[in-house]
């Protein structure tokens, strides 16, 4: 089950169906607006894989929204203002949203449980707050018209065409989404496989016990919320060149809830968890967008109702009796 | 300066009775309630229904908001965070129950009262007027009755039967069902005392601010705030946070108003500093 055969012949299977199959699949059923819908799954996932990562250290993290804020506002600010490409403003956005955690998570990664699960909720809350304070994000009014991403050219080859020129940029987005969401998740597993992973491990289960054999806690936690907070600034970043605008809100609490319900809802045991919960969440809320103003509340029922029957997530249907890190 | 104090008071009541409920439900449970500030919303446009709409006198509102929020809140401990407390195997999966419940709130509240801003005709007409101050008195009233509500809840906890056992609970789970306390019934009670308290402060609010069904999470974030400030689970600790709360955003936004919308901001900053020095609060347990 566990054989590194099995998981590379799945990585494959999905390779398969993401690049081939379902462009054909929206070729022939001409529903392009799909693109759309999976891009923002690929995207919303690979921020949900940071706040799988803070769990992955114990930490509940309702702060990724903040953090894809920052990053959609660095990139649209660097293009629109510095005229920076966005191929170079999405790492800087990544690292600039890292940087920041580490100088927030010193103070915050102390506390734990429910004291670090409100601190982050409340810095969403604050990220927005500053998004309509600071003077170059253009308060409410946004940045908008932010202009494509442009091409990549390495030594003359041109590696990915400007996307102003496409016929069809939501092909594009989507290919590049679910390839960055497919290195993320690699990332990811061998990150939670390495010996840093069984570091982080030990956290999880008991912090005064690690750090008394020698586990260095304080530089661990703020490693994994740095690489959760650079996904989230990368995600956003994205996000933001989607949609080709950013206002304060974004990216707000209700969004942080749903990067924590995604890592939830997909099992936190599972490194993949993230995807499951974002798709099943992305797309249900969709599917039931055809029953107007009770939306909501099917939405909300079922979510209790699936929490009530799954409580450790919908890929515990799958591995009963498994505890797999 | 008087009146900004008088202002701050008259907010901490407020956010104290709501800060209470979330501690209460946390310390029994170890839950953190998401659907506080809809429990709150819920409260107040049931006041808003029967003191506003039927015309009832507004203790009788207040008391049908304390009891359906009550009811509710009961319902969501017995029929589902006990199942999910029992099965899931970290227990921070409530979160995502308590995150589902405060949806489905929201989404009742949407349908059965619609989204406008809602108001309520004033309780006592006229407004205090002495040279150092100037409040009306139906803000008087609802910080007065804040402040007995807050009085009668602690004297509840600390001399009552049920107040001790829930006590007891929040103290140590184990040893208090070793002493024979009824775990589960308390544990719901609780919940509902919490849920409570949330829907009466919303039937207070409802006479001087109005309610609409959007600030429920701001209101949540607020509450959270509070238990930070004054540490989870403590309700003395609720009390001072809530107090502390109110006191920083009236004094906050009558220094900082010429700054724009920045006083949360400030507080904001002000708290990671006296976080990173007191983890836990001003009276917070060890562990969160």
């Amino acid at each position: 089950m566990s054989s590194t055969a099995s998981k590379l012949s799945a990585l494959a299977l999905f390779l398969v169906v993401a690049f081939l199959l379902v462009p054909w699949l929206i070729a022939v059923s001409g529903r392009s607006d799909l693109y759309y819908t999976l891009t923002s799954v690929a995207l919303l996932s690979i921020a949900s894989a940071g706040v799988w990562l803070t769990f992955f250290i114990g930490r509940i993290n309702i702060g990724q929204g903040a953090y894809a804020l920052l990053g959609g506002y660095v990139s649209a600010i660097l293009v629109t203002v510095g005229g920076v490409s966005f191929w170079l403003s999405l790492p800087l956005a990544g690292l600039l949203c890292a940087g920041l955690s580490i100088l927030i998570g010193l103070p915050i990664l102390r506390l734990r449980g429910v004291y670090f699960a409100m601190v982050t909720l409340v810095l969403t809350e604050v990220a927005r707050l500053a998004a309509l304070a600071v003077p170059l994000t253009n308060g409410a009014r946004g940045i908008t018209d932010i202009p494509p991403p442009g091409p990549i050219r390495l030594f003359g080859v041109t590696l990915l065409p400007d996307f102003a020129t496409l016929a069809n940029p939501r092909q594009a987005f989507y290919f590049v989404a679910v390839t960055l969401m497919v290195l993320v998740f690699a990332g990811v597993y061998r990150l939670v496989h390495s010996r840093i992973g069984q570091l982080c491990l030990s956290l999880q289960q008991n912090e005064e016990l690690a750090s008394s054999i020698g586990v260095n806690i304080a530089e661990l936690r703020i490693i994994a919320y740095a690489i959760s907070s650079f996904l989230g600034g990368i995600g956003g970043a994205m996000f933001v060149a989607i949609a080709q605008s950013i206002y304060p809100s974004s990216f707000a609490v209700t969004d942080s809830v749903n990067f924590m319900l995604n890592c939830f809802l997909g099992g936190l045991g599972y490194v993949v968890g993230p995807v499951v919960g974002t798709f099943v969440l992305y797309f249900g809320w969709d599917f039931l967008f055809r029953t107007g103003a009770f939306q909501l509340l099917i939405y909300s029922m079922v979510l209790i109702a699936l929490m009530v029957a799954l409580p450790n997530g919908i890929l515990s249907l799958f591995a009963p009796r498994r505890k797999e890190s | 300066m008087t009146q900004v104090i008088v202002n701050g008071l008259y907010l901490g009541a407020q956010y104290a009775l709501i800060a209470l409920g979330l501690t209460l439900i946390f310390a029994l449970m170890n839950v953190l309630n998401f659907a506080h500030g809809q429990m709150y919303v819920f409260g107040g446009f049931i006041t808003y229904t029967v003191y506003g709409q039927l015309h009832l006198p507004f203790v009788v509102a207040l008391a049908c908001s304390g009891v359906t929020l009550a009811i509710i809140g009961g319902l969501f401990e017995r029929l589902l965070f006990r199942t999910v407390i029992r099965r899931s195997v970290r227990d921070e999966s409530t979160m995502l129950l308590a995150a589902g419940t405060a949806f489905f709130l929201d989404a009742v509240i949407l349908l059965l009262f619609g989204e406008k801003q809602r108001g309520v005709p004033k309780i006592i007409n006229g407004v205090l007027n002495v040279d150092w101050l100037i409040m009306p008195y139906d803000k008087i009233a609802v910080g007065v009755i804040a402040l007995v509500l807050i009085a009668s809840f602690m004297a509840y906890m600390q001399f009552s039967r049920p107040g001790r056992a829930m006590r007891a609970l929040a103290q140590d789970r184990v040893a208090a069902q070793l002493m024979g306390v009824n775990v589960d019934r308390y544990s719901m009670i609780g919940f509902a005392l919490g849920a409570m308290l949330a829907g009466v402060v919303g039937g207070l609010l409802v006479a001087i601010t109005g309610v609409n069904s959007g600030i429920g999470g701001p209101i949540s974030i607020k509450a959270f705030l509070m238990v930070m400030i004054g540490g989870a689970g403590v309700v003395g600790g609720a009390i001072a946070g809530g107090f502390i709360l109110g006191m920083l955003e009236s004094v906050g936004l009558s220094v900082l108003h010429a700054h724009g919308d920045i006083t949360y901001l400030v507080i904001f900053a002000a708290l990671m500093v006296f976080l990173s020095i007191r983890p836990n609060g001003l009276m917070g347990k060890p562990w969160g």
